[in-house]
């Protein structure tokens, strides 16, 4: 538990900042709530917000953010042998494995340690749905989201999270293809779809072993 | 039902799908390298592509405003390491600042 402690504060405030830019993205803070405590995965959080506040409609912020978690499927298949045999235990303790907790519990050549893959998930979900509860009550309290430049957070947020999934140059220029995509689909598509058209920069995975 | 409602309901449902199936019908098995080296590249993608629309995209066209003053200044935090609280002040102080000269 100790060793998710400085995680912990950093998803506080990553949660706090996801109730107030859903907010200002016309959220409400009962979804916004809901889905911290279902989906607890930041990143596809902020795709959903981001899509939907430029008005690019429910499927595109869906897919685009159901494309974000399929990562969960290799990670989740990775940690498989770690968790509870137990159907429901093992079915629970599944919803808690998200990027920070793989991380923590990585002790290299494909194991994990259960105690530290579900404590720190656990302490992460509760850290991340605090967060976002502060985040709705003190977005309500902050005034026009311009005036403040919270319109530049969510392009930093992004690209804080992007420095974190570079872990290879495949991953390096992949992402750097993908971006390239979506900035020329831009004025020609409604938002949310240059997302879906920059996914065909994934092969570039197609070829070489990972 | 609200888009954000049922944006909710459906990436909640197709998340927890997704964790449970890692850990219930592929347990100890494999994907083939091809493909999982494609899922990898998904995230990277998808959040590169995200920082790019939401910097200068505009209704049906690129733009070059504030946002991109405070992406370039988030740069900075990110490069340190800062907390993401510190990063996204920055990048909100920048915008604001560049907005209002």
């Amino acid at each position: 538990m100790r060793i998710a402690a400085p995680f912990a504060a950093a998803v506080l405030a990553f949660g706090a900042s996801f109730g107030v830019l859903a907010r200002n993205a016309g959220i409400g803070w009962s979804p916004a709530l809901v889905m911290s405590a279902t989906t607890f995965a930041g990143s596809a959080q902020f795709a959903v917000a981001s899509v939907l506040s430029a008005g690019g409609g429910v499927a595109a912020a869906c897919v685009a953010a159901i494309l974000l978690n399929a990562r969960y499927g290799p990670i989740g298949m990775s940690t498989a042998s770690a968790l509870s045999r137990g159907l429901v235990r093992r079915l629970l303790e599944a919803q808690l494995v998200v990027d920070e907790s793989w991380a923590l519990s990585n002790r290299g050549g494909g194991r994990h340690d259960r105690r530290i893959l579900i404590g720190a998930g656990i302490v992460l979900y509760v850290a991340w749905v605090a967060g976002t509860a502060l985040g709705v009550i003190g977005g309500k309290l902050i005034g026009k989201p311009e005036d403040y430049g919270l319109d530049a957070a969510f392009p930093a947020l992004f690209l804080a999270l992007l420095v974190g999934q570079i872990h290879s140059r495949r991953a390096a220029f992949a992402a750097a293809l993908g971006g390239a995509i979506a900035l020329v689909a831009t004025p020609f598509a409604r938002p949310g779809i240059p997302l879906i058209a920059a996914c065909v920069a994934c092969l570039a995975g197609w070829r070489r072993r990972s | 039902m609200s888009a954000a409602w049922a944006s909710v309901a459906i990436v909640g449902c197709a998340t927890i799908a997704i964790k449970s199936s890692g850990a219930l019908l592929l347990h100890g098995r494999e994907l083939p390298q091809r493909f999982a080296g494609m899922i990898t590249l998904l995230a990277p993608v998808m959040l590169a592509a995200l920082v790019v629309t939401n910097t200068f995209g505009g209704d049906h066209r690129l733009v070059l405003d504030p946002r991109a003053a405070g992406l370039g200044a988030a740069a900075i935090p990110i490069a340190l390491k800062a907390p993401l609280l510190v990063t996204i002040v920055v990048a909100a102080g920048a915008a604001a600042l560049v907005r209002a000269l």
